[in-house]
């Protein structure tokens, strides 16, 4: 597209930019732009003074927002609702079909299958180790070192983290003199076994994969959990303590029941982020070998099938599976918060 | 949402009364304790360890022998980290790197500007509407990104801006506006009104309050929006495939390292070089900035 605006100067902002040059260029031009769109709105809200001007400032200060949110989130929103009534081409309304699809085709309810595996595991398994491991290394020396450890996957992409794991996962044929690479096989030769193909192996290829969302998502609930044990108040511990309280029942009738509200919204938040699960299963396995979740074969039927309408139906269903999520952990943060 | 939880994210200073954590862990014994958090660490850690020492192992050595032997014959070497560069053909990673500085920069920038404009109008000024507005953006955090793709993708092409860094700025600064709102929402109020009363007393309109009452206070939200919406942006791969999936010209370093995955599944020194490359920076922000992270982590824990 910009072959030849590339070596002209004549370079347009709305262009294809090639080399680092353009690019840089190219991004200072959009937040020049974007500054005087800005500037625009504050010079006319600057123009309306006094209470009465009050509702215009309230408008220009929400129009950009408003805008961007109707054209990028809600009308693609209820656009994509409406496809999911269509046909794989997107032409034809046949009602229900797709949903009906996704609860009757074979290939479908493995994918719902995978899916209800992966959030039944990964919020629970996640949180508990969180939450040990707060436990565990709370003021401790080293405690900021080691809580560092944990939390360093949290930072990095899901992409990257699932390459660190498919290389401990890596398989060598077993044949005489070839030697394991991946750590996990290394360990089961070691132990005595025989090397395993363990991506490719199902059912044992899922669990494979939620081990690397745990590990990411373990050091999101510690952080958040460990920040809720410290603001558990000073004189409630002494008092138990005092009574020579055990150190389970410490765990029982204080910690646990102080962390409660946290731990809910720790496990909600790491069961939405299970059920979008996507760029782990996609850079793992592309979801063959029967490991495809709903956001992955949102992806796979709207990109590689050009199934449309099925590809839209699985985006819906993913809206709707969050829904009593959002609501029970809303429930729960008002009844913490009435107490 | 889940910035309605009581959490401060600093320890408190007077260490001497004991937590129950503490007591519980010295209840239980506190070598066993300290084994099980040295286990846990041991197991966080290795696999990137494995990965990183590989990175720096000789391509032969890699794919032939594990990397704990490297413990029993030390080799080092940069070549893998050239080979991501280019320098030995196929791969070079530098284009890549920038665009996700030229992705990352204005997609973090725009929706902080302009979520700190609305979040000012629905604090403290009022008008009709405020609190269902108000409500339906802060819905709008649930909505998932896989739902709004396919119709965006279809406006993107029928304003020919497919291709360009544009397709990513905008739907980048869009998705983060829910959360952003309502987070920088809740920090302003928490500013005393008679600041505000104050100001308007002497004159000042909603402009200047705006900055240089409003912004002054808020740097440790936007900081904190700021970071979260950075390593948002950079680690993100779905956005990224829709919109630059196309051409190599504005695909981000995380696209180009699944790709990599994808298509060259053994090459294991790039791979290897490749995924540390592309989480140098996150990496760095998080050690610099960790405080700043766990707060916007806290507060936009739903988005996606």
């Amino acid at each position: 597209m910009s072959n030849t605006a590339s070596t002209t100067l004549a370079f347009f902002p709305f262009d294809t930019a090639t080399n680092t040059g353009e690019k840089v260029v190219q991004m200072l031009m959009a937040l020049l732009l974007f500054a005087a769109v800005m500037g625009v709105i504050l010079f006319f809200a600057g123009r309306f003074g006094g209470r009465r001007g009050d509702k215009v400032v309230a408008y220009l200060y929400l129009l950009p927002a408003i805008l961007l949110l109707a054209v990028g989130l809600v009308y693609p929103g209820l656009r994509t609702i409406y496809q999911s009534f269509f046909d794989a081409a997107g032409t034809a309304f046949i009602g229900l079909d797709n949903y009906g699809t996704i609860f009757t085709d074979n290939d479908q309810l493995r994918v719902l299958g995978n899916t209800v595996i992966w959030v039944a595991i990964t919020p629970f398994v996640a949180t508990a180790i969180g939450l040990i491991y707060a436990i565990l290394v709370d003021k401790s020396r080293y405690e900021s070192f080691a809580k560092a450890l944990i939390f360093l996957p949290v930072s990095i992409s899901f992409v990257a983290a699932a390459v660190i794991w498919k290389f401990v996962y890596e398989y060598r044929p077993d044949q005489g003199n070839v030697k394991q690479i991946g750590l996990v096989n290394q360990i089961i030769v070691w132990l005595g076994g025989k090397p395993q193909q363990l991506l490719i192996e199902s059912p044992l290829n899922t669990f494979l994969l939620i081990i690397v969302l745990i590990w990411v998502q373990a050091g999101f609930a510690m952080t958040i959990l460990s920040a809720a044990i410290k603001a558990i108040p000073d004189d409630i511990i002494e008092a138990a303590r005092l009574d020579g309280v055990s150190a389970w029942s410490m765990f029982r009738q204080i910690t646990l029941p102080s962390v409660r509200p946290t731990v809910v919204v720790v496990l909600t938040t790491i069961g939405i982020a299970t059920l979008k699960v996507f760029d782990i299963v996609r850079t793992m396995t592309g979801g063959q070998f029967k490991t495809s979740v709903v956001a992955n074969e949102f992806y796979s039927q709207t990109f590689r099938a050009d199934n449309q309408g099925l590809g839209a139906a699985l985006a819906v269903l993913l809206f709707i599976l969050v829904i009593p999520i959002v609501w029970y952990n809303v429930r729960t943060l008002r009844q913490s918060e009435a107490s | 949402m889940s910035t309605a939880t009581p959490v401060t994210t600093s320890a408190p200073l007077k260490a001497e009364r004991p937590s129950a954590a503490k007591i519980a862990r010295k209840r239980l014994s506190s070598p066993w304790a300290s084994l099980a958090a040295i286990v846990l660490a041991v197991l966080w850690t290795l696999p990137t360890f494995g990965l990183l020492v590989s990175s720096f192992r000789p391509e032969r050595q890699i794919k032939t022998t594990g990397w704990w032997t490297f413990f029993s014959d030390p080799t080092t070497t940069w070549d893998n980290y050239r080979g991501v560069f280019g320098e030995e053909g196929g791969v070079n990673l530098a284009g890549f790197f920038v665009n996700s500085l030229v992705i990352c920069i204005p997609a973090v920038l725009i929706p902080m500007t302009i979520a700190a404009l609305s979040a000012y109008a629905f604090a403290w000024i009022n008008f009709p509407g405020r609190n269902i507005l108000f409500l339906a953006i802060f819905a709008l955090q649930i909505v998932p990104l896989q739902v709004t793709l396919i119709p965006l993708l279809e406006i993107f092409v029928n304003i020919k801006l497919t291709g360009t860094f544009w397709t990513l700025w905008i739907s980048h600064a869009t998705f983060a506006l829910p959360l952003a709102i309502y987070l920088l929402h809740n920090f302003m109020r928490e500013i005393p009104a008679g600041l505000i009363e104050a100001a308007r007393v002497d004159g000042a309109g909603h402009v200047s309050i705006f900055f240089k009452v409003m912004l002054p206070l808020l740097t440790p939200a936007l900081a904190a929006f700021g970071i979260f919406q950075f390593l948002w942006v950079w680690n993100d791969l779905l956005v990224a495939l829709v919109f630059a999936g196309g051409g190599d010209e504005v695909a981000p370093i995380t696209l180009q390292l699944a790709n990599l995955s994808g298509t060259r599944g053994t090459a294991w020194q790039l791979l290897s070089a490749g995924a540390f490359v592309s989480i140098i920076v996150p990496v760095t922000v998080f050690l610099l900035l960790q405080r700043y992270f766990v707060r916007g982590l806290l507060a936009g824990s739903v988005k996606g």
